[in-house]
């Protein structure tokens, strides 16, 4: 995991500069960072959402599903999100963000709470498709991994 | 000259009035003779109560949560609230504390000494705790861990500092009337203990009038803006709150919402606190929420 930590941050160093450049360019609109990091949410709660109805057994198990589900949620959490949180795009500098300011005073908090979501992730994918239990398990980790970025990092709705 | 004395004389006859009727109050250990502590029985209110997301250190995860050490700010448009230590600590702490000093700090706002304290400590709502929930409280808190950092002083301004104020706040804000009334199903009764009570809900889901008194009418959980200023808590009365009884439990079990988003701020920490109780309660807490009326 020390790779994705490396890559993480050097990228989201790379991508902050790219950022704000785009940030300055949309007046009005929301920036395209912060379009995509918010797309990029919906995505995550799209494919959970497919795992959670199963954890729930609202729809019923099927292993192929389950396991393209938690694919696609490793391959988002693996993806450089760096420039999605480009500078001057917190609540502080726009409407239609909840994104606190903590984020960019605390980068390391953030890399960490990312390598966390990242490794909740590959275990639902390794455990999505071994059946029923085994996804329910994997499931509290992959909400806590969620959950601690939004209780930090997220301004209250 | 002597309207000018009498005028004075008037002046501290009011003063002394006004203080003597918003005086702290407080019980005689009385209140909870006879009563037997039941450590497993406070564990449930404390987590119920949420004791520790405030009070412990800031950003305690895991069992540190337990070290209840204070220091979290709370900022408020009065000035900002300091959790103080109520760890187990006889100095720094509340460690000497009889459950008498609890049932007064939780009952009265009032403090082993005779102080008012400041509602931010939200006695308004633990107002409604039973005596021996707080003799069961009292006995678990004891179980916990001491911890010697001092408490910090509330960074708060005149005419906010003069705790002799609080008197006339709670004269009108506080008392034990519920706000979810009538003939209720006992798991009503239970929700309402929880979320009226023990959970404190309505401190940041309901609005506060320009003394900040919760609005106890139709307002009733209506959601708020943040009071520190960022952001704010969501409606929890239909229309808006259209999640079904499953889905509320569901959130206050795993956090995860309907729409897969998660729980996040100080309602995470709530969560981490509901996902301790038993399911009942968590029920409880959702039939409440849907026994709601439509708010303005």
């Amino acid at each position: 995991m020390k790779k994705i930590r490396t890559m993480l941050m050097g990228l989201a160093a790379t991508g902050a500069l790219a950022g704000s450049a785009l940030a300055e360019s949309h007046g009005g609109e929301l920036p395209m960072s912060v379009k995509a990091r918010q797309s990029t949410m919906t995505l995550y709660a799209f494919n959970l959402g497919t795992l959670g109805a199963m954890a729930q057994e609202k729809i019923p198990y099927d292993a192929e599903a389950a396991s393209a589900a938690a694919a696609n949620l490793a391959a988002l959490t693996s993806m450089n999100q760096g420039p999605m949180w480009a500078p001057g795009t917190s609540t502080e500098d726009l409407e239609g963000t909840r994104a606190l300011p903590e984020i960019w005073t605390d980068m390391e908090g953030v890399i960490e709470n990312a390598v966390a979501l990242n490794e909740a992730a590959a275990a639902m994918e390794a455990a999505a498709g071994e059946g029923p239990d085994s996804l329910k398990a994997a499931m509290g980790p992959l909400g806590s991994a969620c959950g601690d970025c939004h209780k930090a990092y997220r301004e209250p709705d | 000259m002597r309207w000018i004395i009498r005028l004075a004389v008037l002046a501290v006859i009011v003063v002394a009035a006004g203080l003597w009727l918003t005086r702290p109050q407080s019980d005689a250990p009385d209140v909870l003779a006879g009563l037997t502590p039941d450590p497993v029985h406070g564990e449930t209110v404390f987590a119920a109560a949420g004791c520790a997301s405030c009070h412990m250190a800031p950003e305690a995860e895991d069992d540190a949560k337990l070290v209840l050490a204070g220091g979290q700010s709370f900022p408020s448009p009065f000035g900002t609230f300091k959790a103080p230590n109520i760890s187990t600590d006889p100095e720094a702490g509340i460690g000497d504390w009889a459950a008498i000093d609890l049932w007064n700090a939780l009952h009265h706002g009032t403090s082993p000494e005779g102080q008012h304290y400041y509602p931010v400590l939200p006695y308004g709502a633990y107002i409604h705790m039973e005596p021996q929930d707080v003799v069961d409280l009292h006995a678990y808190m004891q179980t916990l861990p001491a911890d010697p950092t001092p408490s910090q002083a509330h960074e708060v301004a005149f005419p906010y500092n003069l705790r002799a104020g609080v008197g006339a706040w709670k004269m009108l804000f506080h008392d034990e009337e519920w706000v979810m009334d009538g003939d209720l199903s006992p798991e009503l009764v239970r929700g309402r203990m929880l979320v009226e009570g023990m959970g404190h809900c309505a401190e940041c889901h309901t609005p506060r009038n320009a003394l900040g008194g919760l609005e106890t009418g139709a307002a009733w959980l209506s959601g708020a803006p943040n009071p520190a200023g960022r952001g704010s808590f969501p409606d929890l009365t239909p229309p808006e709150m259209s999640w079904s009884e499953d889905e509320l439990v569901e959130y206050f079990t795993s956090g995860f919402t309907p729409e897969f988003d998660t729980a996040g701020g100080h309602m995470a920490l709530v969560v981490e606190n509901l996902a301790t109780l038993p399911e009942d309660d968590r029920a409880a807490i959702a039939a409440y929420i849907k026994a709601l009326p439509i708010s303005e």
